[in-house]
């Protein structure tokens, strides 16, 4: 095995094969920001065998779920995403890019009901999954530039 | 008992030809009732909520019209001053309170999506009656009906679509029902105001060929159905530019020389100058009795979503 550019953690998730450039976005994704109270490292255009360059993102003490994986899922869906506990590999967590998102997005048009206050959660129907396109449910209208819109 | 009870109404695209069928069969049973010459009351004890949150007094009024035909009640409000939605209640929760009230609720809301959201609150059937710029079923399905009922069918008319194609929603809908149901489209517009790629990638999906123009004189020739709507000024930043392309898709009798003769004129109305009143006099015109047919369709789909024998 290569040399580890970056150091094993105990617990916590760590997030491979992002493609290059994107890990700043995973970690918005992620939320994480002046509140965090666990390591985080990133490593950014790491060389890679199948991909050429790559990014990786460690979160100590955090195992991420549910939405926090949809999130990733839609903007980068070949990441692999492995649980880790005493230092060994516990889980992998597939990722798997829902048909409908559900709570991720924030509807572009201004004047979609989903813009509003209103008691209910965004939502967007996956019409495509390469490349990606989806639809808000209650307007009906296309989201352009999505990753902007991760909520 | 038919698949329309208790349905709600949101988008024309929930319907399928037959389905659409069904509606225009059923609207052309209503004629009668709806100029009062027949009398019903298969909606007797019904009540609808027209809860209009902008004013549109057609619709309101030919909803209100169509439920008294039938035997039934309507009540609401027609415009959001004065209710408890000025005072910051949300149309989740306007809608449950509604829902204790009325067997149906009319919706016309600001916001595109005002009616999918109000039907996810209710298990009381809601119809769309415009939001936003988003859909209008109700308008797309009189519209329809004008065209079956003065043509007879869809399969093989060649329909016209002329004025703003970018923004009226209500002709993206119709566009992709008329394709549904085997029109051949045409799109008249100015440059800035062409019917959007999506929707021209839906008619196409339908596997039908379309064509599109800038001069109504070229397609004038072989059109059955022309549909005139309105070009907004607002989409002009230069008042002499609005004169100018509003004034070239104008139609006068002077477009109309080399029509066919059983050409049919169609406008959703109000109309400003997109049609000259000359026109008015002339066999072409129909849209006054497309205004008229908003009654029996609607009652169509009050019947069939709320009468017990339909
Ligand atoms: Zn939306």
């Amino acid at each position: 095995m290569r040399e580890l550019r970056v150091t094993p953690i105990k617990n916590g998730t760590v997030i491979d094969h992002i493609p290059a450039g994107l890990a700043l976005k995973v970690l918005k994704i992620l939320g994480i920001g002046d509140a965090v109270t666990s390591t985080v490292t990133v490593a950014m255009h790491v060389p890679s065998q199948a991909m050429g360059w790559k990014d990786i993102v460690k979160v100590e003490d955090r195992e991420l779920g549910g939405r926090e994986l949809d999130k990733i899922a839609l903007i980068a869906p070949t990441s692999t995403v492995n649980v880790i506990r005493n230092y060994n590999v516990a889980e992998k967590r597939p990722l798997a890019l829902p048909d409908r998102a559900v709570g991720i997005l924030r509807c572009a048009n201004p004047n979609c009901i989903s813009n509003v206050r209103e008691p209910i959660e965004s939502s967007f129907v996956v019409r495509s999954k390469s490349p990606l396109r989806v639809v808000c449910k209650y307007c009906d209208r296309e989201l352009e530039d999505i990753v902007s819109h991760i909520l | 008992m038919s698949s329309f009870r208790g349905r709600d109404v949101l988008s024309i695209r929930d319907f399928t030809p037959a389905d659409i069928q069904l509606v225009l069969r059923t609207a052309r049973k209503m004629v009668p009732i709806a100029v009062g010459e027949k009398r019903s009351r298969s909606l007797e004890g019904k009540i609808l909520s027209t809860l209009f949150y902008e004013p549109s007094t057609r619709t309101r009024l030919s909803f209100e019209s169509a439920m008294a035909r039938l035997g039934g009640r309507a009540l609401g409000f027609s415009s959001a001053e004065g209710t408890s939605v000025q005072k910051g209640e949300t149309l989740a929760d306007t809608i449950r309170m509604v829902e204790a009230y009325s067997d149906a609720i009319v919706l016309r809301h600001p916001h595109e999506g005002a009616a999918r959201l109000a039907a996810e609150f209710t298990e009381k059937p809601v119809l769309n009656a415009g939001d936003g710029a988003g859909q209008h079923p109700t308008q797309t399905l009189l519209d329809l009906y004008t065209i079956w009922d003065e043509k007879g069918s869809f399969e093989g008319q060649s329909v016209t679509l002329v004025g703003d194609l970018k923004y009226g929603r209500t002709v993206h809908s119709l566009a992709y029902a008329l394709a549904e149901l085997g029109a051949h489209l045409t799109f008249v517009s100015p440059p800035t105001l062409e019917m959007p790629p999506e929707i021209l990638e839906q008619v196409k999906e339908k596997g039908l060929s379309f064509r599109a123009a800038h001069r109504l004189e070229e397609v004038i020739r072989d059109t059955d159905v022309l549909y005139v709507t309105r070009i907004q000024k607002e989409r002009f930043p230069d008042p002499q530019e609005y004169e100018k392309v509003a004034g070239s898709y104008r139609v006068d009798m002077d477009v109309l020389r080399d029509a066919k003769r059983g050409l049919i004129i169609m406008h959703p109305l109000p109309r400003v100058t997109e049609i000259a009143p000359e026109v008015d006099r002339t066999k072409h015109a129909v849209y006054f009795k497309q205004a008229f047919n908003a009654v029996p369709v609607r009652m169509a789909l009050l019947d069939l979503i709320l009468g017990e024998g339909a």
